[in-house]
């Protein structure tokens, strides 16, 4: 086990990367990210890295390179968020298709336009129906351990499907905290080697990536769909043992999927992602509402069962989500809707936008969605908040720039 | 200077690393080119491919036709998913994995039409070329996106008909010329590149073999003629493809390290008109004064090659 110190985020993830030990490192830089493929190449440069790294012109050779080999049979990682995500994405959506475990970390950025550097969920929503499971880091000692735990269940040969781990830019990434992060030896003893299913050796040859005729399609989308829906055991697992090895525990009375924090009983819940759990967090401990944080870890596959769990005798819920899909609403709210169709309780689920773009929430912007979800508890009707959504950071005096307004 | 080979030879079937019973099209000329391909390569071969016509015909699942490794990812990304592949097998030589087979006994191979080469693809190629990958990249050439029904790509002759360059009132077909990714590719320092075509098939084979030789990143680009966006009769595929070389139309040569070392000569080399009547991509060019003007325009084209590369005989 290492020792703690302090470690920005990025070069932190970069230090867990080295410990997992890929066999192939291939990433091209884009801020907020920038620093991971930075140190990893630093730590190549300095022969502390072991396996190639890869200096790709783009992301979208970087996904498709470690999907050439991961299909070889290596262990592969990449890194990056936003455009250079979407950039990513349609090899990424192969990656799944062909069953092949790919690690990234996605520093979480706003996508374009306007175009923006700072830090939303975005990018990693919009990647949210490819088959990739995603794990949201609340904190850099979490982003660092979560790399593991995404080796152990996206190469799990059950699985077998491309992991991201979202942890938020410049929040996390480009922040000092205290950290522990894994020896190679520690690392080793809790990952076990690659066991592909098939690779390309030359010596049994094999055929990836065919096409799917109308006869067989449909199965390999429900594959898909089986193995996400099994890797819910296989995370549990992976976060038992990562805390029986390194004592430190992720939502394990939620199975690794999600964390609470507060009162059990508690009459109000805020539900979030990320980084913002800490900010909640800090404003509920002394907060004189009867308050609880739920704070998905994984959003795919989606903790429905133990958000139930987590929500079943509150009266009323705020998602805050730092994402919106035009159209409709934030998609965690609208998520977190569908999981609660047809449970025992039912709670006035409200659903907020902010944070986008790095605008900043702050303790009082958390404390006015208490206060108005502690109002939904008092007035009952839950249905009433379907299809309603507040976007309480936005600025009416900007709107009236905006040239295609009514 | 080499004489040309003789196109009659006859090849071997021993090797069935690329087998019959595909959906390929009779007279399917780049479906010969994957045969003769991997002849020329081996079993000790792994195959990224693009999404494609030979993609399409050779891998609809449970079937394959491929007895060497093989992979398809997407249409832009065949360079970039071997140079992951090739980069794996750098790395499990240095940590020993054991079953692998040593990088040094695989042929890395990237198969793209040319519209997944010269067009889709080219960032995806560039950047292996520039990383130095020791990757074989060969584009079987058939002029435009057949797989998806004849339209144009940058490799799509000047004045070639196609459903999206058709001739018209105010068209006489594609109105670009020919994009010259051999040069692009020895600019990006390609230890080999080379140009065949599948009217030369041991040409095209020794090729292949050469550029094994050499480490680091080589392209062959390989003319291979589709009867059904070329228009012509399935049993004239490898006629045509001869007279596209024998017109000085497709130059046969190849460049090592930058230098020029090899060029095919052609003796009596034929007008490029006798190429553009045997196929009726270029009919419309014959039918009017303009049309004409485009031939013009191509002999001139030629010519001038003709003169740079010392292709008369």
């Amino acid at each position: 086990m290492g020792d703690r110190t302090m470690l920005k985020g990025d070069q932190a993830v970069a230090a867990g990367v080295r410990s997992a030990q890929p066999d192939v490192v291939s990433a091209y830089p884009i801020t907020p990210q920038t620093g991971i493929v930075e140190t990893l190449s630093k730590m190549h440069a300095d022969g502390q890295l072991d396996g190639e790294f890869l200096k790709v012109d783009s992301e979208f050779n970087a996904a498709s390179s470690c999907i050439g080999a991961s299909a070889a049979g290596a262990r592969v990682f990449s890194a990056t968020c936003s455009q250079g995500l979407k950039l990513m994405s349609e090899p990424l959506f192969t990656a799944a298709g062909m069953r092949l475990p790919v690690v990234m970390a996605v520093a979480n950025r706003s996508l374009s336009a306007p175009i923006s550097i700072w830090n939303d969920h975005t990018d990693a929503f919009a990647e949210r129906d490819g088959g990739m499971i995603q794990f949201f880091a609340k904190d850099v000692q979490e982003a660092v351990d979560t790399v593991f735990v995404a080796y152990r269940v996206a190469e799990d040969p059950t699985i077998s499907l491309p992991a991201l781990v979202n942890l938020d830019g410049f929040i996390l990434t480009h922040v000092k905290e205290p950290v522990d992060v894994p020896d190679e030896a520690a690392v080793s003893a809790y990952l076990p080697d690659r066991e592909p299913f098939a690779t390309l050796d030359p010596s049994d040859p094999t055929t990836m990536g065919g096409v799917g005729r109308p006869e067989h399609w449909t199965e390999a989308r429900y594959a898909i769909q089986e193995a996400m829906l099994r890797s819910r055991e296989v995370i549990a697992d992976a976060t038992e043992a990562f805390g029986d090895q390194f004592g430190r525990e992720y939502g394990l009375e939620y199975d690794g999927m999600l964390e609470t924090i507060g009162p059990a009983d508690a009459d109000l819940a805020l539900v979030c992602l990320g980084s913002l759990s800490g900010t909640v967090e800090h404003v509920i401990a002394d907060h004189p509402a009867d308050v609880k944080l739920v704070r998905p870890r994984v959003i795919r596959p989606f903790p429905a069962e133990q958000l139930r769990d987590a929500l079943a005798g509150v009266e009323a819920v705020s998602v805050m989500q730092k994402e919106n899909s035009p159209g409709y609403q934030g998609s965690l709210a609208s998520e977190l809707k569908s999981a609660l169709y047809g449970a025992d309780t039912q709670p006035a689920v409200r659903s907020y936008v902010l944070g986008l773009a790095g605008r900043d929430v702050s303790h009082d912007d958390v404390e006015a969605v208490i206060e108005e979800t502690a109002d939904a508890a008092d007035e009952g009707h839950p249905r009433r908040f379907l299809a309603e959504e507040r976007w309480p950071q936005l600025k009416g005096d900007l709107l009236e720039m905006e040239v295609t307004q009514a | 200077m080499s004489s040309p080979p003789d196109p009659d030879a006859v090849l071997s079937y021993d090797d069935t690393l690329f087998t019959p019973g595909h959906r390929a099209c009779a007279g399917c000329a780049p479906a010969l080119a994957m045969r003769h391909l991997t002849e020329a390569t081996g079993e000790h071969t792994v195959i990224s491919m693009a999404t494609g016509c030979m993609e399409v015909i050779s891998s609809p699942f449970p079937e394959s036709s491929w007895g060497v490794s093989w992979i398809h990812d997407v249409f832009a990304n065949a360079a970039g998913v071997a140079s992951g592949i090739e980069a794996a097998y750098r790395a499990f030589d240095r940590t020993a994995a054991e079953e692998f087979t040593d990088h040094d006994d695989v042929n890395f191979v990237v198969v793209a039409g040319d519209g997944a080469t010269f067009d889709i693809g080219i960032r995806s190629l560039s950047g292996m070329m520039d990383r130095g990958h020791d990757i074989l990249y060969v584009c079987y050439d058939n002029e435009a996106y057949m797989n998806t029904g004849i339209q144009r790509s940058s490799a799509t002759p000047l004045g070639a008909s196609t459903s999206t360059s058709p001739p018209g009132a105010e068209s006489l077909g594609d109105d670009t010329s020919k994009k010259d990714m051999p040069a692009i590719a020895a600019a990006h320092g390609c230890s080999y590149v080379a140009s065949a075509s599948i009217g030369y098939p041991q040409d095209f084979k020794q090729k292949i073999e050469r550029a094994l030789e050499h480490d680091g990143p080589k392209y062959v680009q390989v003319q291979a003629p589709c009867m059904l966006g070329w228009e012509f009769d399935p049993a004239e595929a490898i006629t045509v493809a001869q007279l596209a070389v024998e017109t000085g139309l497709q130059p046969l040569f190849e460049v090592v390290d930058g230098e020029l070392v090899d060029v095919m000569r052609i003796r009596d080399r034929k007008p490029v008109r006798e190429y553009l009547d045997c196929q009726g991509r270029f009919d419309h060019l014959f039918e009017s004064g303009e049309g004409e003007e485009v031939i013009e325009q191509l002999q001139e084209f030629v010519d001038d090659r003709a003169d740079e590369l010392g292709l008369d005989a």
